[in-house]
């Protein structure tokens, strides 16, 4: 198992009302299967930053990662 | 231009040096947009001194605006904003050049609108509209400054010609609503006015040509959360 700190921005907290969170999860666990885990619409997530960096949802999870996931903003 | 040296500016030095005062006083700036980000950033720009604005937005003033449109205001409803903004750079500095365009930017037009500016500023309310108007910049060479809301969420950019901007942020332009979370959580004047700041702070450094720019990152802020970050896109 892996430890990592999950951060759901916006509209994607609902998902995860207690974020940012640490937990733990299974090597080889990847952004997607986070994303399905907690019932997210993929089409809501538009940015997946791993440690600040910009990552795919095809991302593998490493251990002590600092995920974010952000919906679309586009209001001015 | 030799404006600088009016007492307007006193309170900008030694923040900003003369010569620099001077550079900002020579610096044109299209602003696309004059809703919740657009007022503030062409009221802060025309306070700090940048010297030409070219303003655009073909809406009139409604009275959903009045929660956080800074031009907005209850005497001005069904008054195009283009003119409003005109009006109030007026009263602020009249020794800005303001040229207003009571439209809506598009391919035909863009030349005429934006082709004078060094920086473009994004104030826009769509995602698609967002898209294009990073094509009609990059076209031209212009780097843009973009700046998005939605509740107390905000982000923050700025994208030279060449790099690859709005699809690290949205993903695939055909592939995106016109509107993103926005359209659930609304809009507030405390948001849109700390984007309006940032997205100012990023074109007097883009115009004076110091600080760290977010050129290929992305500031995200959560106001509910006091979360400030600056993401890396490539």
């Amino acid at each position: 198992m892996i430890s990592i700190d999950l951060n759901l921005f916006a509209t994607l907290r609902s998902f995860l009302p207690d974020a940012p969170k640490t937990m733990t999860v299974s090597q080889g666990t990847c952004v997607m299967d986070l994303v399905t885990k907690f019932g997210i619409p993929e089409e809501d997530v538009k940015l997946i930053f791993i440690n600040g960096k910009r990552e795919l949802l095809s991302y593998v999870l490493k251990d002590n990662d600092r995920v974010g996931i952000f919906p679309p903003v586009g209001g001015g | 231009m030799k404006t600088p040296v009016l007492p307007r500016y006193a309170r900008n030095f030694q923040s900003i040096s003369l010569e620099e005062q001077e550079r900002l006083a020579s610096a044109r700036v299209c602003v696309v947009g004059l809703g919740g980000l657009g007022g503030g950033v062409v009221e802060m720009l025309a306070r700090i001194g940048v010297g030409s604005l070219d303003l655009v937005d073909g809406d009139c003033f409604d009275e959903t605006n009045l929660n956080r449109q800074l031009f907005s205001s209850e005497k001005d409803l069904g008054v195009p904003k283009a003119h409003v903004a005109r009006k109030r750079v007026g009263a602020i500095n009249s020794t800005v050049n303001v040229n207003v365009f009571n439209t809506f930017l598009n391919r035909r037009n863009a030349q005429e609108i934006m082709g004078h500016a060094q920086v473009v500023v994004d104030c826009l309310d769509s995602i698609s509209h967002r898209f294009l108007l990073q094509e009609l910049a990059q076209t031209r060479n212009i780097p843009l400054v973009s700046g998005a809301i939605a509740g107390t969420a905000g982000q923050v950019t700025v994208i030279y010609p060449g790099d690859p901007g709005f699809k690290l942020i949205y993903g695939d332009p055909y592939d995106n609503k016109s509107s993103g979370i926005e359209e659930q959580l609304g809009n507030l004047a405390h948001c849109a006015l700390l984007v309006a700041s940032l997205q100012s702070s990023e074109v007097i450094k883009v115009l004076l040509g110091r600080g760290e720019v977010l050129q290929n990152r992305l500031l995200v802020c959560d106001l509910m959360t006091n979360s400030f970050e600056v993401m890396q896109l490539v």
